[in-house]
């Protein structure tokens, strides 16, 4: 089969990018998207040209390195299936292909179809563990975990930290991505003791990070290669307000309905610098909103301690 | 010139006279000292998280944007512990037995004790992090069986254990970095070992993005960069895995151990077509319940289940009743092998045996088979298209690990002093044949305890002066760097860094494969240096060196490829038995098994680097075996 490719080739992560097209010919319907990315790198090199650079690695749907856009869709659009999964024979000959790195302000481009994703280390990095110095566990037997708790766990623990989550969302929010680990490691008897400044800290975290909020568009499970359900997302609100509920603190921002003032543009302005004393302005707003909303959700709360 | 040192006395007792013997560094003392690892799979992120946790200064160094993507996440079936939750007979002695025998009497007894003894201790340990391991329903933990061993011991998170002990480790790590005890490395690749007075004291890295090239000094180097089954080009490992770390060390001083010591994995998705970029394996648990078949009649092109069940060779069940389709990994492997060399193999290129699950969903039912083994039925799905629930999976044998690697002694040190190398990396404890599982188990009983033990000692037992990046050796091993690269970019030639890679790779594959014989490695040993000097004069990279340059990188890692595949083949064609996954077809039994010679072969092969175009220089560790008696592997 023939394709054309309109390939995002942007040369760093300040140069400006632009679309470029390509021809893949005889294109094997059994090879993988990027086996058919592999044969077009060569074809470049012996061109004499730049090949298109994109993360990858495992090539079996677990490393979580590959991911872009295809037709503006996360992974290309097969459920379940990251793009290295992702087989020719799931595409039509002579179609056109538009492929784009993952769009988010959180994910600034590296190189064509390449992002930094390392807001999600950080987010992991604010309590996505369970703390366990090597030598001190007990016996792995002596805490008892049903079943079902150890199969949710393991539900939400087969997330692959690849970002389609984010790139699919309109808000650019991470909160699949953090309701899955949060709902990984609260599931577990083990989790419970970090459990509160665990869901506090991520959340923080996950908002520092210029990720917007939920507004239940559903679009993350759609894309995501691992199908996480979008209710851990509830899960890890529920978790929350626990937290805000038992130790009194300041109202925070209830992420599922208050939206980051500047969430809907985010996709436009990616690769704009965010002018420092915006966003200053933005989290004040915010935290004002947060606290009328919270007192509207909460009545009694906000705003004050009992 | 190899002290191993073990220590004296029962081998129950040596690794608790060992740590007893080790020097300890006072906690207030251990923030002084700065530790590298390369590399943040198993064995390198568990290490730098316990050594960070301990106190001391640590840098990771990944070439991956975040350690979370080490190939360690790929594994897929279990890991093994000699817990006995099943009452089935297991025992830490038994463990240790069943590794000494399946790795065909090549490991260092000693090693493979305390690997055993401390495989408890990791399954605890990653329950406490919070690794969710299937579960009965009544909420002990599960186990399944794996080939090689007649108990049920092994650990698993569905299909995915690999990435749920990686995340263990990787959640350990960044808590580590959150406190700042550890400084991670992203898209860094290390490109030498800086060696001063003797004694490793850093690395040279290439950040990956700008292109820059840094020294870093430390008081030890850790490395834990994996193996190097990608010097086949089509292997089950990840695309970026390779050989440079270990190799580059090689050539600094550090012996190589066994490199001809490699496993073909016999159940992966066969090849496909000419662009295929790598192997996929289908974990080894699906042998518990899948039976392997061939069709009994050469050439059948019937479809497979319009195939008699009395016109099927089950062939491993056949010839060894007792392990049937649970043989070890090399027996698997050179049976498929051999079926389809018989002209019995299916598929479009007749490269490839039944993998049967009809009896399974008979006997057990359609839910319990996709519970058990769903996501392996869905990859392969999504791979070759067909319903496995419906007609038999096809599969193939692929490399898919090295039990070779750097040579190290009993505290994981290799032959230059401060230079620690753990995991996949080392020559490990799996000798000639690694069991299925216990990769993880290796790794991170590296990891979690071994490494964090013998490291301080070392420390603590070692007048170290003070290095900085501004020193000669660092300057100049950073030069050296850096004209490779600059010689890389200037061959402006007609070839592509893979096209190089493939033609190694299928010179390996046939001459250094699943069977190996004298004229086959004296031909490729002929070969591989004409084709190494064919890329240094044609090689085409485009680009720079200042910039992301993915062709650069894979330019560099394989021309390490293309050095150590000599070594190998100088390694199989030395040793000129067979043993495990090591099959010199001269060296077999009347039935066709691999025949050792212990005579003359029962030790560890390591090779010094004597320089470019000089022949390495062999050095043996004897081995003795003085708890599991020598004896023929018999399966049957």
């Amino acid at each position: 089969m023939n394709l054309t490719l309109r390939v995002w080739r942007q040369q760093s992560a300040n140069a400006p990018g632009r679309f470029i097209s390509y021809q893949a010919k005889d294109v094997t319907p059994d090879t993988s998207f990027l086996e058919m990315l592999d044969a077009l790198n060569e074809e470049l090199i012996n061109r004499q040209e730049p090949p298109i650079a994109f993360d990858h690695d495992c090539r079996e749907g677990i490393c979580g390195a590959c991911g872009f856009l295809i037709n503006g869709v996360a992974h290309g659009g097969q459920r379940g299936t990251t793009v290295c999964q992702l087989s020719m024979r799931f595409f039509k000959d002579g179609e056109t292909l538009t492929l784009e790195p993952w769009r988010a302000r959180a994910f600034p481009v590296i190189r064509d179809l390449m992002v930094n994703r390392s807001a999600f280390d950080r987010i992991i990095q604010a309590g996505g563990f369970i703390s366990a110095a090597a030598g001190s566990a007990p016996d792995a037997n002596v805490t008892l975990i049903p079943k079902e708790e150890a199969d949710t766990a393991m539900d939400a623990a087969a997330c692959i930290g690849c970002g389609a989550c984010v790139a699919a969302c309109p808000n650019a929010s991470a909160m699949l991505f953090t309701s899955a680990k949060i709902t990984h490691l609260n599931s577990l008897p083990q989790g419970r003791p970090q459990r509160d400044q665990r869901t506090l800290s991520m959340v923080v975290a996950m908002r520092n990070e210029l990720f917007g909020s939920c507004t239940n568009h559903g679009e993350c499970e759609a894309v995501c290669p691992k199908q996480i359900p979008l209710e851990f997302i509830g899960k890890m609100n529920r978790d929350l307000i626990r937290e805000l509920w038992h130790k009194h603190r300041e109202p925070l921002v209830i992420p599922s309905v208050v939206q980051l003032p500047s969430a809907e543009d985010s996709h436009e302005q990616f690769h704009e610098d965010v002018h420092p004393q915006l966003q200053e302005d933005a989290h004040q707003h915010l935290h004002e909103e947060a606290r009328a909303h919270a007192e509207a959700e909460f009545p009694g709360r906000a705003g004050g301690r009992q | 010139m190899l002290e191993t040192r073990t220590p004296l006395g029962p081998i129950e007792q040596k690794w608790d006279k060992c740590r007893y013997e080790m020097k300890l560094v006072n906690p207030a003392n251990r923030r002084k000292h700065s530790i590298i690892v390369v590399g943040a799979g198993l064995a390198g992120a568990a290490a730098a998280a316990t050594l960070g946790r301990q106190g001391y200064h640590v840098h990771c160094v990944s070439y991956h944007d975040t350690p979370r993507r080490a190939h360690s996440i790929a594994a897929q079936g279990g890991i093994n512990a000699a817990k006995n939750y099943r009452n089935d007979g297991d025992s830490v002695l038994r463990l240790f037995k069943d590794t000494v025998k399946g790795g065909d009497f090549r490991a260092r007894e000693a090693n493979v004790y305390r690997l055993a003894e401390v495989s408890g201790n990791i399954i605890d340990q990653c329950v406490a992090q919070g690794v969710p391991f299937a579960r009965e329903y009544g909420g002990l933990l599960d186990n399944r069986s794996f080939g090689g061993v007649q108990v049920e011991r092994t650990f698993y998170a569905r299909g995915q254990t690999g990435q749920q002990l990686l995340l263990g480790a990787y959640q350990a790590l960044e808590e580590q970095i959150a406190t700042g005890s550890v400084t991670m490395h992203f898209r860094s690749e290390l490109l030498d070992v800086v060696v001063v007075n003797g004694r490793a004291r850093g690395i040279v890295t290439r950040d990956l993005v700008t292109g820059q090239t840094d020294g870093h000094a430390a008081d030890v180097v850790v490395l834990a960069t994996g193996g190097y089954s990608n010097v086949f080009y089509l292997s089950t490992n990840a695309k970026a895995c390779n050989c440079t770390a270990i190799w580059r060390a090689h050539r600094r001083g550090a012996l190589f151990g066994n490199p001809c010591f490699t496993q073909i994995h016999p159940t992966c998705i066969p090849l496909s077509n000419e662009y295929q970029s790598k192997l996929t394996l289908m974990s080894e648990s699906l042998r518990n319940d899948g039976r392997i078949w061939v069709p009994k009649k050469k050439s059948d092109t019937r479809a497979p289940n319009d195939i008699p069940e009395n016109e099927r060779d089950y062939y491993l069940e056949n010839r060894y009743p007792s392990f049937g389709n649970l043989v070890p990994r090399d027996v698997a492997s050179r049976n498929a092998k051999e079926v389809c060399d018989e002209g019995r193999g299916v598929g479009p290129h007749g490269q490839g045996v039944y993998l049967d699950f009809a009896d399974a969903i008979h006997r057990l039912g359609l839910e319990t088979v996709r519970e058990k083994y769903g996501n392996l039925f869905d990859i392969y799905q999504r791979i070759t298209g067909e319903d496995a629930y419906k007609v038999p999976m096809r599969i193939y044998p692929a490399p898919h690990y090295t039990m070779g690697g750097l040579w190290v002694d009993y505290h994981l040190m290799s032959t230059i002093p401060g230079l620690f190398v753990g995991g996949e990396a080392n020559f490990s404890d799996h000798g000639a044949n690694r069991l299925g599982a216990s990769a993880l188990m290796q790794g991170l009983a590296d990891g979690y305890f071994i490494l964090p033990a013998t490291v301080p000692d070392y420390l603590a037992s070692t007048k170290l002066e003070p290095v900085n990046t501004s020193d000669s050796a660092f300057k100049s091993t950073k030069a050296e760097v850096n004209d490779r690269i600059n010689k890389l970019l200037a061959i402006k030639g007609k070839r592509s860094p893979d096209s190089f890679h493939k033609e190694l790779g299928k010179i390996v594959w046939d001459d250094c494969g699943m069977a190996r014989s004298e004229e086959g490695l004296r031909k490729a040993l002929a070969r591989i240096p004409e084709l190494r000097e064919e890329f240094w004069r044609n090689l085409r990279i485009v680009g720079t060196g200042e910039e992301l340059n993915q062709s650069l990188e894979k330019a560099n890692r394989i021309s390490d490829f293309l050095e150590l595949a000599e070594l190998m083949c100088t390694d199989a064609l030395h040793r000129t038995e067979s043993c495990g996954g090591h099959f010199r077809v001269e060296s077999q039994t009347p039935e066709g098994e691999a025949k050792r010679d212990d005579a003359n072969f029962a030790y560890t092969a390591a090779w010094e680097w004597k320089g470019s175009g000089q022949a390495p220089a062999l050095h043996k560790e004897p081995l003795t075996f003085e708890y599991v008696p020598l004896s023929q592997r018999s399966y049957k």
